[in-house]
């Protein structure tokens, strides 16, 4: 990782009764992509919010580019370019003002914010009410009042939350194009294929506390190391051969091995070729993100 | 952060005008609703020759200019406290304080828009109902002005605490009604206040709304600004306390 330019140390905070954050620390290198993953209610808005100076831990510390959120959040918000869940914006605002108000209230700001509408697909909406955009078009919106002030970091907040697949495929197109100009994305999202796809490195948050932090490759090699192959032959001994490999599964003439580790596809490709068995169906399944959620947590999140 | 300021004020305005009944409802209703009443009552002339009711009562002793100019205010006030409580509940006031504009600057830009749509409003009414209801040389227009601003700070400054205690924008309006409306059967216009029982006088003593009519009337009636610095310092009063209150339990989202 590189340089850090957020650190979060033990913060918690809590409401009423309710421990939303509890202990979380982590650090965000400059220039990647970097996730806060977990169902919705872990905590992941409140931790983010708190980086950002919109809301103060009860304890911990945070640094963002070398500011603290709470002291300096002036300093700080000119630095960084934020969108919130479910922040909506005036209903009869039109396109171009937002973009117009926004660019007037930072001390450096860009002078194309026309460019941006352009680059975002929202050329043709510029004098639209922002009542009359769709989902997908707001979004793209939030994205570009978060980088009109050409900032450091940006912060984006279940960004895709409620979008379709296709305006979904398009934003995350538009994340990575953030990084490409070299800024840090720090993001939440209760979405794994989302993580999976967008993010260098994700903490996994669940009630309040971090459970892991790595890049989601290493998490998936970590928690789950199960492979498993499925096969479909009307080969007799196919059972018995493919046993000495892994756990097998029948299902009438399609069997299912499992097996632990990088080596173990190739062990049963071998097992086929060296035993000559007649395979009509070959199908390989990797754990992803979700299978790791439901290790560390002991439930799916969506649950 | 002036900029800003100007910026959003000048938004809001734009923004407030888009709105369907926006307009029309905050300055052109009253407007005519004015014009029409002094088309009713004959203007001074008498309609179809029965004799006009007597108003140079009415106005002189500026009852009804108060009254009318109180709840032009409220109902200002009123949408005020409506528009921030739904500006809240859409995460509007949470997106703009994730900016580098200051939260008062925020809140105070939708003072100025009402602010300037009230003045606008009260201009309209003034110059159109002039043939009907001449206000005469001998009133004060500017004095009754700076008391009026007077009074709506004060009243502006408890609708912030209704703004910032109403739990959604559907209750803003409700409630604030529910708190304004009957202050002004205890502002003096209607009762006088000593006639009062013991406890709603002192309800009254303390409420801003007998204290701006007690001012508005007097300037009206000629009366100096010394004569009332006593509703002035009880208005600043509520003013500061009330701006106190809502400065520390005003939620942003």
């Amino acid at each position: 990782m590189k340089q850090p330019v957020i650190t979060v140390s033990a913060i918690r905070k809590v409401y009423g009764k309710t421990v939303a954050v509890d202990e979380v620390s982590f650090d965000v290198g400059d220039g990647e992509i970097f996730g806060l993953i977990g169902p919705n209610g872990a905590g992941k808005s409140t931790t983010m919010e708190c980086v950002e100076g919109i809301r103060t831990p009860d304890r911990g510390s945070i640094t963002v580019l070398g500011l603290d959120p709470r002291r300096d959040v002036y300093a700080l918000q000119e630095r960084i370019g934020v969108q919130l869940q479910q922040a909506q914006l005036q209903k009869r605002i039109k396109v171009w003002e937002a973009m117009h108000l926004w660019a007037s209230l930072y001390r450096r700001s860009l002078t194309a914010g026309d460019k941006l509408l352009e680059q975002l697909g929202l050329a043709e909406k510029r004098d639209a009410w922002f009542m009359t955009l769709s989902g997908g078009q707001k979004q793209r919106l939030f994205i570009a009042l978060a980088l009109i002030n050409d900032p450091e970091i940006v912060f984006l907040d279940e960004l895709t939350t409620g979008l379709d697949p296709q305006a979904r495929r398009t934003i995350w197109e538009l994340v990575r194009g953030i990084r490409e100009r070299g800024k840090t994305v720090f993001l939440t999202t209760h979405l794994m294929e989302e993580a999976e796809r967008l993010c260098d490195r994700v903490a996994v948050i669940e009630r309040g506390r971090v459970i892991d932090i790595d890049t989601p490759q290493r998490l998936v090699d970590r928690h789950c190391p199960e492979r498993s192959v499925t096969l479909g032959t009307r080969d007799a001994h196919a059972g018995d051969r493919l046993a000495r490999i892994g756990i097998v599964e029948r299902h009438d003439d399609r069997f299912t091995i499992r097996g632990v580790g990088d080596g173990f596809v190739t062990d049963v490709i071998q097992c086929i070729s060296e035993n000559r068995i007649t395979v009509t169906e070959f199908r390989t399944e990797l754990p992803n993100l979700e299978d790791v959620f439901l290790k560390l947590t002991g439930h799916s999140i969506r649950d | 952060m002036l900029r800003g300021l100007w910026h959003l004020t000048w938004l809001e305005i734009k923004i407030f005008l888009r709105e369907p009944l926006g307009a029309f409802g905050t300055i052109v209703v009253p407007v005519l609703a004015f014009i029409l009443l002094g088309k009713v009552t004959g203007g001074g002339r008498g309609v179809r020759g029965v004799p006009p009711p007597d108003l140079s009562g009415l106005l002189s002793d500026g009852g009804v200019p108060t009254l009318v100019s109180l709840l032009i205010t409220i109902s200002a006030v009123l949408s005020l406290v409506t528009i921030i409580s739904i500006y809240r509940e859409g995460g509007i006031l949470k997106r703009l304080r994730a900016t580098p504009l200051r939260p008062w600057t925020i809140l105070s830009a939708h003072v100025i828009v009402k602010l300037l749509l009230t003045a606008l409003t009260m201009t309209a009414m003034v110059l159109a109902g002039r043939r009907y209801f001449s206000i005469g040389p001998s009133v004060p227009v500017v004095s009754f002005a700076i008391a009026l601003l007077v009074a709506t700070l004060s009243i502006l400054s408890i609708g912030f605490i209704i703004a910032s205690v109403v739990p959604t924008a559907r209750f803003a309006q409700p409630v604030g009604a529910f708190v304004f409306y009957p202050m002004i059967a205890l502002s003096g216009l209607f009762f006088p206040i000593a006639a009062l029982p013991p406890v709603m006088r002192v309800a009254a003593r303390v409420l801003p709304l007998s204290h701006s009519t007690s001012l508005m009337l007097g300037i009206w009636r000629g009366e100096g600004w010394w004569a009332h610095m006593g509703n002035v310092a009880a208005l600043a009063a509520v003013f500061v306390v009330c701006v106190a209150i809502s400065a520390r339990v005003f939620r942003w989202e």
